[in-house]
């Protein structure tokens, strides 16, 4: 079991709990909390996965949701 | 400010001066529109873009996309009547920033607040190098290590004095204003502060392994462990938005069409698309969805800068529902260390009884023989004690000054055939025979913490309806001290595995609703800890058992301090709920209002951002828990 720790930017509380369901729905995640008051996102892959090409996702995904976040990988 | 903020303020700032010189501007038809149109593009423009961006990713309940339809929405509506009344939608755009931006400072506010109050990360190393001190960072020193730490400095890493004596500021750690002394060999835990000698400290854990580290880390990720509260919120605002946003749809075609086909009167468009748009206004969910986890995180923050640490907010929400209190007795209620408590029928006097004790003793390293060299407080001469003989399970039986000295049990003076007067006092009873007479008894005690009784008051005080003590100790010991602190149940002679039952049967006897407690010193209790609603572990400095198994850990040792948790979690909690019926409240007030045409857009804007800015301030008071 992979679980990592992500820096993100956004702005309001909502935007980043849509961003949580977005990272959630992703392939290759697990599953995913995101802290906005540290502005910090954690998430925990499934097995056998490659974090960085799933990040890539997760990064899009948020994206779609909340066109003005940004997930550092 | 950080630049986007400043840039926002100038934005609100020309778009209102704007919008106030419109008012007396004596403009109307287009070249009115026109005018107007300048505020609401400065304040709103990047709402507009983000909302386009919205539809085309498909996210019909975005925020700028509701705002953007709700303004443009009242602007089309009074081109559409020729009123010329644009104000409002400028206003309720103008607001809308003003209340991101109130948001965006307030949480970067308290952040920074909080990461003030967590400030024990120290920066650097002292090490010494070709005969100079060298600044490194404290990750690359390597266990084993010589540290030096100046007066003023952070202990960064965990170690053992080494050389240098001085005392200690330990309040960032344990909330606790009282100084520390430390000498050569005494351990040291980092984030303390030096105050006032040189200390050089070998270390003993990697800056990663340290007290410090594990603590940022503990606080620093225990908001991400959500609470109902939390969940509750996030689940309410899924569903609200598009919840308020087909209420808005059907309040803007139904009642027109009722009118025209059910009542055959005018279908008055103009009135129910403005309500709708008023709907919109209040659909935005984000007065309620920033202020739990802030109100949680502020909650979290204040309590560590008392010394407690909470893991998660989940955590912090159980403690504050905590009914039932359960003890560990050793270590928890009591020092956990045995002092000599009464010297009884003793011949001579009594410092000589304890004297003679300490010496005839002073081969064992056996916590009693320790008491008893403490309660003689001098040095001892090891050349006045000869024909030492250890009679196991009894005593010690020596050549003191040359007179015989036998010290230990029942079984001992039977052995020796000395008659002995038994004690009725509760404790590890010596007996005393000097040259074949006997001499008197020492009683030596666990003794109990000087704040626990206290406690026990104030956690009734705090709500809590029964405590409950656990021990591994005799049932005569057990008793008294549950007597004297006043503890509702007592029970004792419990091996380690009988404390994991009997908190599971004290957890199944309970309503599912009452929490239940279990404070322990980390010590043999990690089972029990986790076995509890929520597991208290205090004096955990430096303990990694306790830290790992425990809910909340409390820095220092003393039993107040449970009290203080559970009054903490109580206040955040309460700022919670405050939180919960408030904006929930105004925001289904305003949306019948909204409906029945009482409210206006302005109230409706209220609805959004005022609610929004006095539930953030309500939020940080949960960080204010230094009276409590």
């Amino acid at each position: 079991m992979m679980k990592k720790s992500y820096k993100i930017d956004v702005d309001c509380a909502n935007c980043a709990n849509k961003m949580e369901d977005a990272a959630r729905k992703t392939d290759g995640v697990k599953d995913c909390t995101v802290n906005f008051m540290l502005l910090k996102m954690n998430v925990e892959f499934e097995d056998g996965q490659d974090p960085k090409a799933v990040m890539q996702r997760v990064r899009a995904n948020c994206k779609k949701v909340e066109d003005d976040c940004e997930v550092y990988i | 400010m950080n630049k986007k903020q400043k840039k926002m303020l100038a934005r609100i700032i020309t778009a209102a001066a704007f919008l106030v010189a419109l008012g007396f501007a004596p403009v109307s038809g287009w070249p009115r529109f026109l005018l107007y149109m300048v505020p609401y593009l400065v304040i709103g423009y990047d709402i507009l873009i983000k909302a386009l961006k919205g539809i085309k990713n498909r996210q019909m309940f975005d925020e700028s996309f509701l705002m953007a339809v709700a303004t443009v929405g009242a602007i089309a509506l009074a081109l559409y009547d020729n009123s010329g009344d644009y104000t409002e939608a400028v206003a309720v755009m103008l607001f809308y920033q003003i209340g991101e931006l109130f948001q965006s400072y307030a949480v970067g506010k308290s952040r920074r607040n909080i990461s003030e109050l967590m400030d024990i990360r120290p920066d650097y190393a002292n090490v010494e190098r070709g005969g100079t001190l060298e600044k490194v960072d404290p990750d690359e020193v390597e266990v084993g290590t010589v540290i030096i730490v100046q007066p003023g400095e952070k202990v960064p890493i965990d170690g053992i004095v080494a050389e240098g004596r001085s005392t200690l500021n330990t309040a960032a750690l344990t909330g606790e204003s009282l100084p520390r002394e430390v000498g050569e060999g005494d351990e040291i835990v980092s984030g303390c502060i030096n105050m006032s000698g040189l200390l050089k400290i070998r270390t003993t854990r990697e800056f990663g392994e340290s007290t410090v580290s594990k603590i940022l880390d503990l606080v620093e990720n225990a908001s991400s462990r959500k609470s109902k509260s939390e969940d509750f919120i996030s689940k309410f605002a899924r569903v609200y938005t598009p919840a308020v946003c087909f209420a808005a749809l059907a309040l803007a075609f139904l009642p027109p069409l009722v009118r025209v086909f059910g009542m055959g009167i005018d279908a008055d468009w103009e009135t129910w698309i403005y309500r709708a748009l008023t709907f919109l206004v209040i659909s935005c969910p984000c007065a309620l969805v920033i202020s739990i986890p802030l109100s949680f995180f502020a909650g979290i923050g204040g309590a560590s800068n008392a010394g407690v640490l909470v893991k998660g907010s989940n955590y912090l929400e159980t403690l504050s529902q905590t009914r039932i209190v359960v003890f560990d007795k050793t270590g928890t209620l009591t020092q956990g260390v045995f002092e000599v408590n009464g010297i009884h029928h003793c011949e001579m006097e009594n410092e000589k009884l304890v004297e003679y004790a300490a010496l005839a003793e002073s081969a064992s390293s056996h916590p009693i023989s320790k008491s008893l060299q403490r309660a003689y407080g001098k040095e001892i001469d090891r050349s006045r004690v000869s024909d030492i003989q250890e009679i196991s399970g009894g005593g010690v039986i020596a050549r003191v000054d040359g007179h015989t000295v036998a010290a230990g049990n029942d079984k001992l003076m039977d052995r020796i055939g000395v008659g002995f007067i038994p004690c009725r006092s509760v404790g590890t009873i010596i007996h005393m025979a000097i040259d074949g007479g006997y001499a008197g008894h020492i009683v030596i005690s666990d003794v109990v913490k000087p704040t626990s009784a206290e406690a026990i008051r104030k956690l009734k005080a705090a709500g809590v309806r029964k405590t409950v003590m656990l021990t591994g100790d005799s049932r005569k010991v057990a008793d008294k001290v549950a007597a004297e602190l006043g503890i509702d149940e007592v029970y004792s002679e419990l091996l380690p595995a009988d404390k994991v039952a009997k908190v599971e049967e004290l957890i199944s006897g309970k309503h599912e609703r009452d929490k239940l407690a279990f404070v322990g010193d980390g010590i043999n209790d990690a089972p029990v800890l986790r076995r509890a609603d929520i597991g208290i572990a205090m004096g955990a400095m430096g303990s990694d058992a306790a830290i790992e198994a425990a809910d909340v850990v409390l820095m220092d040792d003393d039993p107040l301090k449970i009290a203080k948790a559970i009054r903490i979690s109580r206040k955040c909690l309460g700022i919670v709920y405050q939180n919960i019926v408030f904006a929930i409240g105004v925001k289904l007030i305003c949306l019948a209002l909204g409906a029945l045409g009482i409210a206006n857009m302005w109230l409706a804007i209220f609805a959004d951002v005022g609610v929004m800015i006095i539930a953030v301030l309500n939020a940080i008071r949960a960080l204010f828990v230094k009276k409590l």
